[in-house]
């Protein structure tokens, strides 16, 4: 079981279809002229002695070369952030040697004598690729090679890199993605960065089904809506932040006038409401889904299709409207259940950590052993709950519950009921530690423009909340900022926002 | 004759068949195509039973009658499937919406 086969069954099966376009630098590649490349790349990483393929770069046509040639060659693939630091980069790569670094010109004469990387330009390795003579080894079948590590965007401490071996890839994209089932005509536009688990799941499921993927580098919202219509892109996937600006940039016109668009899917992080209905409005012919998955599950492990959508805009009630906040149901395959802190499983509607179970999953870490316990479950420190019909819910991080004399408080709540309010464009809840409760509620609001942040508001918050919540969850402190913290995949980072607050609020200590 | 595990590669030896083994039971499997062994590194050069031509089909995922035993047809041939004397048959396809 490994990747390359994957490729190989779409050279096979459509081997002169169009596999990736990169219109910014121009060029295409063919499934056949892609399989030969990947083929021909395997031998320079084998000849190189390098035991890791390491990708420092946007998006572009060697990725997938790079992607193929690193699972044909025996080699683990390892995109990098490419808009780190120089001293981080260097400390990522430090973990990876023996490596095989394919980068931009720049950086390839930087790391050219270094010891132990074997450094290739963009462009040197897609004419040694393009030069042919495929690697004629006998290429790996084993389940258990390492396909896949990605450096996961911890906000403090040293990342982990989450393992991802062929089989967890290779299950998710047959349980998952038809052979072949992509129409000629069907494009898809890739924007997140080549190391987003995102964009390896796009990579492999476009190989199999047999669609041209559009390569997009650096994404901006006017770029995404030029190279959609462009192209005719029929499908995407975007992060909620990305959706935000295309639907600003959109602002004004009555519909986004892309009626190619097939289907858009979004992820990676919390789609606020009003955002994913002006969306709904703008694409009235598309498809639109919620796919919730993470780094170590080798993408989604559950969505919230497009009839759910439609059903929870014809529902002018609550309960139809909040339906929109669900991720959805569990994929073919895979098994969700919430379970409290001592392990025990909950029943629905209560809110728990989210653990996930099946072939796709993998929750090992390299050099950090699996957090897979005997049964198979993978805690995702994500926390929710789900409902009657098995629809879930994301509430936060597992560890961002607020302990306040006792009592489980969920920061997601407070702060959905705090941007409800007129005044305010953004809210961000955590505990801060209290003498008298342990910890305490503290709220960082961001107000709309407009609006006078200060005492006056903070009292009116407070008299909002008390009004909707019980008097425990009515925060105990609240600041302005002009914006919260986000990652770039539009995840709020809780933590900075805590130490950000405890730094100017020694007092709460 | 002998055991699969998934993510073993067999190729028949009378066609052009290959495939990836999926899910396997424990124990010995008689997996064949075309009324042929399948084996490891068969040549397909042998001749192919006319009970057993009714053909494999690429990307396609063949399944026995009690599901124990799932494979991918990898590249596709003139034999058919079977465990022993059961034919395998194609599991439905399913169409799942695009979520990457």
């Amino acid at each position: 079981m490994n990747t390359t086969m994957l490729l190989e069954m779409a050279a096979g099966g459509f081997g002169d279809r169009i596999a990736f376009v990169d219109p910014r630098l121009g060029g295409s590649i063919s499934y056949q002229q892609l399989y030969n490349a990947a083929g021909a790349a395997a031998r320079d990483i084998r000849a190189s002695g390098a035991g890791r393929v390491v990708m420092l770069d946007v998006s572009n046509l060697a990725i997938p070369v790079a992607l193929f040639a690193s699972g044909w060659a025996g080699a683990p693939y390892i995109p990098i952030n490419y808009r780190l630091a120089n001293a981080e980069i260097d400390a990522l790569l430090q973990r990876a040697l023996p490596a095989y670094l394919i980068t931009n010109d720049e950086r390839a004469s930087a790391f050219q004598d270094r010891e132990g990387i074997t450094a290739r330009s963009r462009g040197a390795f897609m004419e040694l690729a393009g030069a042919g003579g495929a690697d004629d080894a006998r290429r790996s079948m084993d389940p258990d090679d390492v396909g896949v590590l990605l450096f996961t965007s911890g906000t403090t401490g040293t990342p982990k890199a989450a393992m991802l071996r062929h089989r967890h890839l290779v299950s998710y994209i047959l349980s998952s993605v038809d052979f072949a089932s992509a129409a000629p005509d069907e494009a898809a536009l890739v924007c997140v960065p080549p190391y987003h688990i995102a964009a390896i799941a796009a990579t492999l499921s476009s190989v199999y089904a047999g669609r041209r993927v559009v390569q997009l580098a650096n994404f901006s919202a006017d770029a995404w809506i030029d190279a959609a219509r462009a192209e005719r892109v029929t499908s995407a996937f975007v992060v909620p932040t990305m959706l935000a600006r295309i639907v600003a940039a959109l602002e004004g016109e009555e519909t986004a006038n892309m009626p190619h668009l097939q289907s858009l899917s979004y992820g990676g992080g919390k789609m606020p409401l009003g955002v994913i209905e002006k969306a709904l409005a703008l694409f009235p012919d598309t498809d639109f889904t919620n796919a919730y998955g993470l780094t170590e599950t080798s993408s989604t492990i559950a969505m919230l299709g497009p009839e759910a959508h439609r059903a929870a805009m014809a529902r002018a009630d609550e309960a139809g409207r909040r339906r929109l906040a669900s991720v959805g149901v569990a994929m073919p395959g895979v098994e969700i259940a919430i379970r409290d802190s001592t392990g025990a499983t909950l029943p629905s509607g209560q809110r728990g950590e989210i653990y996930v179970r099946g072939k796709q999953v993998s929750g090992e870490y390299e050099d950090r052993g699996s957090l897979v316990d005997a049964e198979g479950w993978f805690p995702t420190r994500d926390a929710g709950y789900q409902d009657v019909e098995g629809y879930l819910f994301l509430d936060g991080r597992a560890d961002d519950v607020i302990v306040r004399g006792g009592e489980n408080l969920s920061p997601g709540e407070i702060e959905d009921v705090l941007v409800a309010h007129a005044a305010v464009s953004d809210a961000a809840v955590v505990g801060v530690p209290s003498e008298e409760w342990g910890e305490s509620v503290a709220a960082v609001v961001v107000a709309k423009s407009g609006q006078v942040a200060g005492d006056p508001l903070a009292r009116e918050l407070r008299t909002w909340v008390k009004a909707r919540m019980r008097s425990s969850r009515v925060p105990a402190t609240i600041a302005f900022w002009s914006e919260l913290p986000y990652s770039e995949t539009g995840k709020l980072l809780r933590r900075a926002v805590k130490d950000r607050l405890l730094d100017r609020h020694p007092h709460v200590r | 004759m002998g055991t699969l595990s998934p993510g073993k590669r067999l190729k028949s030896g009378v066609c052009a068949t290959e495939i990836m083994v999926i899910t396997a039971p424990d124990g010995d499997v008689d997996l064949r195509c075309g009324g042929a062994p399948m084996a490891e590194d068969a040549d397909g050069s042998g001749n192919l039973d006319a009970a057993w031509a009714g053909g494999s089909v690429m990307g396609k995922r063949y399944v026995s009658g009690d599901g124990s035993l799932e494979v991918l047809c990898v590249k596709a041939g003139a034999g058919s499937l079977a465990a022993g004397d059961d034919a395998l048959t194609v599991k439905d396809a399913k169409k799942l919406p695009q979520t990457d």
